[in-house]
Formats: structure tokens, sequence, C-alpha cells
């Protein structure tokens, strides 16, 4: 990564380039990152927009957005940045920065269902999805969306009424445990 | 041709007829498929978005597993595929996410073994030629919308198995099986991924715009190699209907699917059961039915 200029207010640009490590700070503003989101329309900040609130230091209004919880990583905008910045890792670097700064999260939802899904996984060694719904939908208190689609992916057999446990169940819960502690060392 | 499988969890319950096809497509193709014993999640997006060392250690787990295997994996979801193949990258490139990896799961790993996509193998290690030549029902009259998704082939220094814009490899594939692949824009365009359980209104625009481009462009099915784009596309259709406006319902199936059906497969064999949207016309179109 090349070196940081020593920009005013660039703490906040530092770590994210640390945590993320990619050159945030190479970010020319061509917007082509933005162009090809899919969730543009629905945020409301483009992720060019996140880059240079970045230089600027700007960092409770990015950690507040949306928009770092709306990055479906589809990775479209790491694959065509020019400058070779990872995008994507930078959004999974804010929201990693957004939990552990507990900053009032605009919409919980992303946060909810990681954990839900993490959760279940630390569990069972795999993801239990009925269970891991159950879950989410006690985290969000959002009862209603897709509730007739359980039924329908029941009667497909999409959903299954018991996890299906790995062997390595065990092993995967230190896992966890040890990666938890890793990334306070970071 | 023999390969450590890795499922993983969409296999086992929301795409069971994507693992229920491709372990059929394989055994009829003549590719062994040996299962990573107790394999682990991934992690996925979750994963990756939490907690970068266990994002790494997850995958690496079972990288591990399938080491001690000898063999090369093969995975069908494209979402694992992406995160054994970006694990695999971290630890070869960077030696701190290496000994963080090796510390968190308390076991060595280099980083190289093989990760491979069954599409990759299907059109590069076994060849579409091979796969034509055990075709007994052609697709004929099927034209087909190759829909690679996000995860395929971005970002290209991780995956690489064919062009991050204008990918070409399940094109060929399916041209292989007599059905037409018709030229369309948004090969690669993402459907919205696991939005789907937290914003699912974003995902029946996103869908919405994936189908009704498949329309235009003279499809009349969709070809996905992804559990989550499968169910974004086919379950949650008649909401993104709904939503933004009719499209004849379009059926969206698994590669597996129709080239199991172009193998003789029967519906059963390839869980055609599990789609929503019935692929009953294009069945028809080819002399078959329900
Ligand atoms: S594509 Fe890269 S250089 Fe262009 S605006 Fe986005 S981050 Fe900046
Ligand atoms: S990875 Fe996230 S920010 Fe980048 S293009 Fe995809 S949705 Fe947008």
């Amino acid at each position: 990564m090349p070196d940081t200029p020593d920009w005013q207010n660039s703490t906040f640009l530092k770590e994210v380039e640390r945590r993320s490590g990619t050159p945030v700070s190479a970010c020319f503003q061509c917007h082509k990152c933005s162009t090809g989101c899919p969730i543009g329309p629905d945020s409301d900040l483009l992720s060019s927009q996140v880059m240079r609130m970045i230089h600027l230091g700007q960092e409770n209004s990015v950690l507040e957005s949306q928009a770092i919880w709306l990055c479906a990583s589809c990775e479209a905008c790491t694959t065509r940045c020019p400058m070779q910045i990872d995008i994507a890792a930078v959004m999974d670097s804010l929201r990693m920065m957004a939990v552990e700064a507990k900053v009032d999260l605009p919409n919980a939802r992303g946060e909810q269902f990681n954990r839900s899904f993490l959760q279940s996984v630390r569990r069972n060694g795999r993801v239990f999805e009925l269970g891991m719904m159950v879950a989410y939908k006690l985290r969000s208190r959002d009862f209603f969306t897709d509730a007739e689609k359980t039924g329908q992916m029941l009667a497909k057999g999409k959903l299954s009424l018991l996890p299906k446990k790995s062997g390595s169940a065990k092993e995967v819960a230190d896992v966890f445990r040890r990666a938890g502690e890793e990334e306070k060392k970071r | 041709m023999k390969y450590a499988f890795f499922p993983g969890c969409s296999l086992e319950s929301t795409g069971w007829d994507f693992e229920r096809s491709t372990r059929a497509v394989c055994q009829a193709l003549g590719i062994e498929l040996v299962d990573i014993p107790d394999w682990v999640c991934c992690g996925s997006t979750p994963a990756h978005t939490t907690n970068a060392s266990l994002s790494v250690a997850l995958p690496v787990m079972n990288l591990q597993k399938a080491k001690s295997m000898g063999l090369p994996v093969l995975t069908a979801c494209a979402s694992c595929y992406s995160r054994l193949r970006t694990a695999n990258h971290t630890v070869l490139n960077d030696p701190e996410e290496r000994s963080r990896a090796e510390r968190v799961t308390g076991k060595p790993y280099d980083g190289r073994v093989e990760v491979r996509h069954l599409l990759d193998v299907l059109v590069n290690d076994l060849g579409v030629d091979a796969v034509r030549a055990k075709v007994r029902r052609p697709l004929k009259n099927v034209k087909v919308a190759c829909y690679y998704g996000c995860l395929l082939t971005r970002p290209p220094n991780i995956v690489a198995f064919d062009d991050a814009e204008h990918p070409s490899s399940m094109d060929q594939l399916l041209t292989a099986i007599g059905a037409e692949a018709v030229e369309w824009p948004f090969k690669t365009e993402c459907c919205g991924a696991s939005l789907s359980i937290t914003r699912s209104e974003i995902v029946n625009r996103l869908s919405h715009r994936l189908l009704s481009m498949a329309r235009q462009a003279g499809a009349d099915c969709l070809a996905v190699a992804c559990p989550l784009c499968e169910s974004n596309l086919d379950l949650r259709q008649a909401d993104a209907t709904k939503a933004h406006g009719a499209i004849p319902e379009t059926p969206v199936l698994y590669i597996t699917q129709l080239v199991g059906l172009a193998l003789g497969l029967s519906n059963k064999d390839v869980g055609l059961e599990a789609l929503t949207i019935s692929p009953e016309p294009l069945l028809a179109g080819i002399g078959r039915d329900l």
C-alpha cells in the first residue's frame, strides 16, 4: 500500500486503510464504483461519496450511514476501480468499526441478521436456517415480512425442522472464541 | 476425475435441488465427488462483514480437511466458492493473516489446496465436447439467459476462470446441451444477495430488473449457479412482479438441472419439484412433462 499523505483529520482515513488493507487515499473521485453499484438508488451515500467522506474525516456520518449496511458485497466496485481500491473490503471494515464504536445504527437489520447467522454457525458448525430466521425475527421484530414464504419453503423441503450439525461443531465453537480474541488484538 | 466436495449450508436446505442435481450430473459425467468429512459453514457474508479472522478461519478449516484428502476442492455454491478462494488468497499473500488463521484453527495451512467451481470443472477440466457427447435429450428450442451473478467472476484476481464483465463459460456449457444462450447485458449484475432477508424490497427491484431484461433479450428461462440467486429470482419472483410490473412467469433453473435434463436424467433426479415457478412450459418445448 502506498504511503498516505499526512492530511488533516487523517486519523480516520489511516484507520480505515489499516483495517481494510487498501489505499482509500488513492481515490480520485471518478465515481465508477458508484455507477455500477446495485444498491445506489436505495442508499443514502454512494460508494464514491463514502470514500470522499473518509478523506475528509467525517467519521460519524460514514459510520452512521445506511450505505455501509446496504452494500451487498457484490464486488463490482472492487473489480472496476481504476485505482485498485478494494471498496467492498472498506465497506466490511466500516461495518466492523460501526459495531465496535457502538454507533446508533440507522437500520440495525443487517447487523441483527449477521448476529443471528453467526450464532447459528457457532452452535451447529453449519447454518440452521429455520433457527436462524426465528432468531433474526426476534431481534428485528420484523415478523410479517415473508411469513408466507416460510410455509412455501417448508412445503418444498427447503427448510429442515432440525439442525444438521457438523461433526466438527465443537471445533467451530473454539474457532469462534479464538477469532474473537484475535480481533481484539487488531 | 476426483474432487473433495464442499456442499455448503445452502445446498443442505434452500438449495437441496442444486445438491441433488450436482451429484446426479457429476455421476453421469464420471466426475467423482468425495464429501469433505464434517465440513463446516464457510461463514459467508455475515463472517466477512463481522470478524475478519473468522472469515478466513472457517474456510481454512475446510481446506485443511481437504488437504489431508489430497484432492482439489469442488463446490457448486458461488458464495462458498468465493469464500474458499478468498481465504486461500489471503493466506498465500499475507503472512500475518496466515499465522493468525493457523492460531485460530490450531493447525498449519499454506493456502495451496486448489478450489474449483463446478462450472469451471465442467467447462475447463471435463470440456464441453465431453458433455455434448453424453447428451441424450438436447434442449432444443430452449432460450436461456445465463446469469452468473456477482461472485463467480469477481473479483478477478481471486476467482478468474472466466471474464469478470463478459463471462462465457455457462453460455458454452448450455449451448453444448442444445439450448440457445441469448446475449444479454446483465450476466453479472447483482440480485441483492442476502438483502432478501433484511431489505427484501431492494431484492424485488433488482430481481425484476434482471427478469425483465432476460425476457427482453428473448430468453424464456434463466440459468443460475448460486442458491441465493435462485431463491431471489424464483421464490421471490411473484413479489418482484407484484411490486414492479407484470412479466411472464420465468422459470429459473440451476445449470445442473438443465444439464441433467439434457443427459436424460429424470425430473426427480434433478429436483425439479423444488422450483417455485413451474418449468412446465420449458419441459413441454422439449417433449417432456412435469
Ligand atoms: S472507482 Fe475507485 S477511484 Fe473511482 S470513485 Fe470509486 S473508489 Fe474512487
Ligand atoms: S460491493 Fe457494495 S458498494 Fe460495491 S458495488 Fe457492490 S453493493 Fe455497491
